[in-house]
């Protein structure tokens, strides 16, 4: 991981560390806490803990967004704190759930921008001038556009890979696929390296190719405290727990101290975590295809 | 006499009994989340639970505790990629209920879940839209969650994040707009939009209703009843779905 985000971060860059709720990769956010990033364009729909920490040690410049919350738990304190006017200034770039899918999916196929029916009625254009409007040229129709998002390196987390990064993706898949093909640079993180015979075996599960994969990374529990379908739940507890660390920017500051700088790597922080096995998915496992001809 | 259940408690059943057996509901966080799952374990069983992270006739089998948790995709019918859920369901028009939170709400139904205060500097920054923006727009009927206060339902909303009077919807139909409190039902009137007073709770007047809204609340002619939590719906929320009390918080 540290040669990873040494090799393809850098300053000043626009980053997405995808995931929904799922294969959310804290431990590249964490390698790029620990290598002192700067000026960065955070991009993810649901910042989650992992922006929230890397907003609050000063990495991000900018956050390009469309639901800050700490889903399920309550709220995202840096990120408050830096829009409230009660810490480091941030800038916002806000759109919907659906306005970040399509100015992924715009750039995933090198389109300027996407088109949606969207925002009529809403003030989001108001605050963002980069939602606007195009006429449809066969309907006449008004349609809502966002501008493609192409970040310069995207890091996508995912249960199983080959050593050349064609990686396998089973349970929600958010919008993993788009940011990687929008990205400059694309970074896979995996719970588990396989043959790639294994992946040949299952193609339809494939969600990113290696041909667009520019670092492949081995790294389990990578995406602790969020969860890998089939390795391991989410932590809620701490999620549930973030809620107080975040508020308190003394007590945020300690966790970063102990579980971020404090670690060497994503192997010492498991070890510091201690007991993770109790989050250890249980198997059920689907029956398999026949893909023979 | 104190009612033997909490205001959560009785919103999450009213909410829950606005959905149909069969229908395509579109899931959002918190208390809609566990209304979901209380009505697919009573009347009905066959409602379709889609959620923005990709599930598609989620089956969970613990209360989820986020609306991507992992048992969500456990059974169901279908996982797809983001861009599927808003384009191939949502903006297609195959989401028959849309199910909101709301921070503010206002007269026509327009829902703020993005600050309160101005844009820039606010006083207090929340969430933002997540989906609800979209699923405001293209659901074809909006049930909205909200405890009665005059710092939520007001006059004008800071921000409106998710349209309510939904005449801007493509087709031409409007659907409507039916908001679950703590005290009452509200509904919006089908001619101007506006959210007016549709039911009662039982031991709740109409005045108390008022004194929870900042605008002059209109009602219809003839308000409808709405029946106290059935011994079932209380075990099942608080033994079965909500037992660690994630979402029924005291």
């Amino acid at each position: 991981m540290r040669e990873a985000i040494a090799a393809h971060v850098r300053d000043g860059d626009t980053v997405v560390i995808e995931g929904f709720t799922h294969l959310i990769c804290f431990a590249a956010g964490h390698e790029i806490i620990r290598q002192g990033r700067r000026d960065l364009t955070l991009c993810r729909l649901t910042p989650d803990l992992i922006y929230d920490q890397m907003i609050a040690v000063g990495c991000a410049r900018k956050l390009v967004f469309s639901w800050a919350g700490n889903p399920g738990a309550g709220s995202l304190h840096a990120f408050r704190r830096a829009v409230e006017g009660k810490g480091p200034p941030l800038q916002l770039e806000e759109y919907s759930h659906f306005g970040m899918v399509a100015r992924l999916s715009a750039g995933a196929s090198r389109l300027p921008f996407w088109t949606m029916r969207n925002y009529s009625g809403t003030d989001l254009p108001a605050v963002n001038p980069a939602i606007r409007t195009v006429t449809c040229p066969y309907t006449g129709e008004i349609l809502a556009t966002v501008p493609a998002l192409n970040p310069d390196v995207t890091v996508v987390h995912a249960q199983r890979s080959d050593a050349q990064g064609n990686a396998q993706i089973w349970g929600l898949l958010g919008v993993q696929k788009e940011a990687a093909f929008a990205s400059e640079r694309v970074i896979v993180v995996v719970e588990e390296l396989v043959d790639q015979s294994v992946i040949r075996s299952d193609p339809n599960r494939t969600v990113i190719p290696g041909m667009i994969v520019d670092a492949v990374v081995v790294e389990p529990w990578g995406a602790h405290p969020s969860y890998a379908q089939g390795y391991y739940d989410r932590d809620n507890e701490f999620y549930i727990a973030w809620e107080g660390v975040s508020r308190d920017s003394a007590a945020l500051s300690r966790y970063l101290e102990e579980f971020v700088y404090g670690v060497e790597d994503r192997r010492a922080y498991v070890v510091r975590c201690g007991g993770l096995e109790r989050l250890r998915a249980a198997e059920r496992v689907c029956a398999g295809v026949n893909y023979g001809f | 006499m104190k009612p033997s259940y909490s205001p959560a408690e009785m919103m999450t059943v009213v909410a829950a009994r606005e959905l149909s057996d069969g229908e395509v509901v579109f899931v959002g966080i918190g208390l809609p989340n566990l209304a979901c799952n209380l009505a697919r374990e009573t009347h009905a069983p066959e409602l379709v639970l889609i959620y923005e992270s990709g599930a598609v006739g989620a089956v969970p089998e613990r209360l989820p505790v986020s609306i991507g948790d992992p048992a969500l995709v456990t059974g169901s019918l279908m996982v797809c990629s983001m861009a599927d859920v808003f384009q191939c369901f949502l903006q297609n028009g195959r989401i028959q209920v849309g199910l909101l939170g709301a921070a503010q709400i206002d007269r026509y139904g327009n829902i703020n879940t993005t600050v309160v205060g101005e844009y820039i500097a606010p006083s207090v920054r929340l969430p933002g839209s997540g989906g609800a923006a979209e699923i405001a727009i293209h659901a074809g009927r909006i049930v909205v969650i909200a405890r009665l206060d005059r710092r939520v339902f007001r006059e004008r909303v800071d921000f409106v994040t998710s349209p309510g009077r939904r005449a801007q919807r493509h087709g031409g139909s409007i659907g409507s707009t039916r908001v679950i409190t703590d005290k009452a039902v509200l509904e919006s009137d089908p001619e101007s939009g506006e959210l007016v007073l549709a039911a009662l709770y039982p031991g709740v007047d109409a005045a108390e209703v008022a004194a929870g809204v900042g605008w002059e609340l209109h009602s219809l002619g003839r308000l409808a009843e709405v029946s106290s939590p059935t011994d079932q719906e209380l075990q099942l929320l608080r033994e079965v779905l909500d037992p660690k009390r994630l979402y029924l918080k005291r």
